[in-house]
C-alpha cells in the first residue's frame, strides 16, 4: 500500500486527507470485484492500515464508512486525476500507553495526534499553493526554508514535522539506561564519562529558555559528539551536523504530566524513555559521513 | 544565625533579607491577586492560574532574585565577564516578572468589570486608531495566534508619539524592548503554560475567551497616566 513507499511521500487524491486517500484508491480497483470477495478484502485491507491506530486510541476515526449509494457515487465522482505526493503523518512505532508512566497516553494523544498533525496538515497546505518548494525533499526544504536565518513561514511547520518525526524515534518502551557498543565509547571519549555527559544534556536542557529542543549531534567538522540547544523550531540540520538524539523542552511535551517541573521531566527521559538503539542506528548511519578514526580492532 | 534567617522569612542563597537590605539589594516577591484563583472561570481555570502564580512567576522570581545577587557580587568585584553572561538570565526572568505582575493586574473577574470595553479617552483611541474594538481584538488575536514558540502580544502605547501599537514578544522580553517609549497597557501571556490545561493546543479559542476577563480599568488609567 502507499503507506510503504516511504517514511514521508503518500500517494492522495488532491481533494482528500492522507486517512482517505488510499481507500479511495483501492475502492477503485476493487470495483470488479464480488460482494464477499470485496468483504474478505475490506476486512484484510482494514488490518492493513497503519491509520487505525488512531482509531484505536480514540481519536476521531477515518471517515470512509460510507453507505453504499453514497460510496458508489464517490468512486465515480471522486476520479483521482489530479494525483500529488504530499507528507504524511506517520505513526510512532509503538501504542501510546507503550510509555506509561513517564509519558501518558494522553500526552501522545494531544502531542502527535494534534500538535504533530496540524503541523503536517499545515505544511501540506503551504505545500499545495507552492509549486518550487513542493518539488524538494523535506531535508532540502528545511534548509531551503531556513532561508540562513531569516526563515520563511513554512520553516516552522517543516522543520517541526522532522523534528516530531525524530522525536518519536529517539524514544521507545523500557528505554532509558545506558548506551551500548561504539556508542558508548564515543560518549566516553567526547565527554569523559556517561554521567558527565548526562549532567551536561539535563543542565542545557533547563537552562532553556522558552521553547526548544536538546540535542546530541555528531559535529561534522570537528568530528566529536556535542549537545546543541536550538529555540523554537531550528535544527542541526540548518548548520549541517548530524543529529543523533532530540529532547522536545517547548511546553507541550511535558505540561500535562509533569506541570512546570522540566527537571523532572528531562531526568525521566534519559532515565526511562531515550531509545539508545535508535541513536546508535543513528551514529552508524552517520558514520558513512563522517570519518570518527579508526575502530578498536582487538590484536589476537 | 540560622534562627535571624528563619526569624525574616525567604533566605536566597545564604543570604537573608534583612542583610540583603543593608547591602542595598532591592529584591523582589511574588505580589498577591486581587482575586481568588477561581474567579477567572470558564475563560481561565482556576488551575492554571493557581500553577502559573504560584509555580511559574514563582520561580521566575526566585531565579531573578538569584541572578541579581550574583550580578551585585560579579559589579562589586569588577568582574565585567561574570556580569554579562548574567545578563539573559535577568532579561529573562527580571522580565518574566514584569510581564506577570503587569498581566495580573490585566485580568479581573467579570464580576468585577472583566471584560468591559473601555470608555474615556482609551475607548476613542481604540476606535479612532483599530476602527473598532473588534477590530482589535481581531488583530491582537491573529498576532497572538501567529507567535512561534512562546512570547507575549502586547497592546501598548507609544509615550512619545502618543499612539496606539500592537507588538508582539518573545519569550519573557518586555515590551520595551521593541521600542523604548512603549508603555504596555494589556498584555496576553501566550506561553504554552498559560493555556494548556485547559485549551490544549487551541490556542485561538484561548485568545477568544480571555477578553471576557480583561480588566480595561487599568489599562485605561495607564493610558490616562501616559497620554494626558
Amino acid at each position: 500500500m502507499s503507506w510503504s513507499c516511504s517514511n514521508y511521500l503518500c500517494l492522495s487524491s488532491s481533494s482528500s486527507s492522507s486517512l482517505v486517500n488510499s481507500n479511495e484508491l483501492t475502492r477503485f480497483n476493487r470495483r470488479n470485484l464480488s460482494c464477499e470477495y470485496k468483504e474478505e478484502r475490506r476486512k484484510d485491507n482494514d488490518l492493513k492500515r497503519p491509520i487505525n491506530i488512531s482509531a484505536y486510541n480514540g481519536l476521531k476515526s477515518p471517515s470512509y464508512k460510507l453507505d453504499k449509494a453514497q460510496r458508489r457515487k464517490e468512486h465515480v465522482l471522486k476520479k483521482p486525476n489530479n494525483i500529488c505526493a504530499y507528507y504524511s503523518l506517520k505513526p510512532p512505532s509503538y501504542k501510546f500507553d507503550a510509555l506509561e508512566p513517564y509519558m501518558s497516553k494522553r500526552t501522545l494523544e494531544v502531542h502527535w495526534g494534534e500538535h504533530h498533525r496540524g503541523y503536517v496538515e499545515t505544511l501540506n497546505k503551504y505545500l499545495s499553493k507552492n509549486d518550487v518548494l513542493y518539488g524538494y525533499t523535506m531535508d532540502e526544504l528545511i534548509r531551503v526554508t531556513y532561508n540562513n536565518g531569516n526563515p520563511l513561514p513554512e520553516f516552522n511547520v517543516a522543520a517541526q514535522v522532522w523534528n516530531h518525526d525524530f522525536f518519536w524515534e529517539s524514544m521507545q518502551p523500557g528505554g532509558g539506561n545506558l548506551p551500548i557498543l561504539g556508542l558508548m565509547d564515543q560518549i566516553e571519549k567526547d565527554f569523559g564519562s556517561f554521567a558527565n555527559f548526562r549532567q551536561e544534556f539535563i543542565e542545557s536542557a533547563l537552562t532553556l529558555f522558552g521553547s526548544g529542543w536538546v540535542w546530541l549531534v555528531l559535529k561534522r567538522n570537528e568530528k566529536r559528539l556535542a549537545i546543541a540547544t536550538t529555540t523554537n523550531a531550528v535544527t542541526p540540520l540548518v548548520w549541517d551536523d548530524i543529529p543523533l538524539l532530540s529532547l522536545d523542552m517547548w511546553e507541550h511535551a511535558y505540561y500535562l504530566d509533569y506541570k512546570n517541573d522540566r527537571a523532572r521531566y528531562a531526568n525521566v527521559f534519559m532515565d526511562h524513555l531515550v531509545s539508545w538503539n535508535a541513536v546508535l542506528g543513528r551514529m552508524a548511519r552517520a558514520q558513512a559521513f563522517v570519518n570518527l578514526g579508526e575502530p578498536k580492532i582487538p590484536v589476537a | 544565625m540560622a534562627f535571624r534567617s528563619l526569624v525574616t522569612g525567604k533566605t536566597l542563597g545564604g543570604l537573608s533579607r534583612f542583610q540583603q537590605q543593608i547591602r542595598g539589594l532591592q529584591t523582589f516577591t511574588l505580589p498577591d491577586l486581587a482575586y481568588d484563583y477561581g474567579a477567572l472561570e470558564p475563560a481561565i481555570s482556576g488551575d492554571i492560574m493557581q500553577l502559573h502564580h504560584q509555580k511559574h512567576h514563582q520561580t521566575y522570581i526566585t531565579n531573578y532574585n538569584k541572578a541579581l545577587e550574583q550580578l551585585d557580587d560579579a559589579i562589586a568585584k569588577g568582574d565585567a565577564s561574570t556580569a554579562v553572561k548574567l545578563q539573559s538570565a535577568i532579561k529573562f526572568n527580571g522580565g518574566g516578572h514584569v510581564n506577570h505582575s503587569i498581566f495580573w493586574k490585566n485580568l479581573a473577574p467579570t464580576r468585577e468589570g472583566g471584560g468591559e470595553p473601555p470608555h474615556g479617552a482609551l475607548g476613542w483611541a481604540i476606535d479612532q486608531h483599530f476602527g473598532s474594538m473588534e477590530k482589535l481584538v481581531a488583530k491582537m488575536n491573529a498576532e497572538g495566534a501567529a507567535v512561534q514558540g512562546s512570547g507575549w502580544v502586547w497592546l501598548g502605547v507609544d509615550k512619545e508619539l502618543k499612539r496606539l501599537v500592537v507588538e508582539t514578544t518573545a519569550n519573557q522580553d518586555p515590551l520595551v524592548t521593541k521600542g523604548a517609549s512603549l508603555v504596555p497597557l494589556v498584555g496576553i501571556d501566550v506561553w504554552e503554560h498559560a493555556y494548556y490545561l485547559q485549551y490544549k493546543n487551541v490556542r485561538p479559542d484561548y485568545l477568544k475567551n480571555i477578553w471576557k476577563v480583561i480588566n480595561w480599568k487599568y489599562a485605561s488609567e495607564i493610558y490616562d497616566k501616559e497620554c494626558p
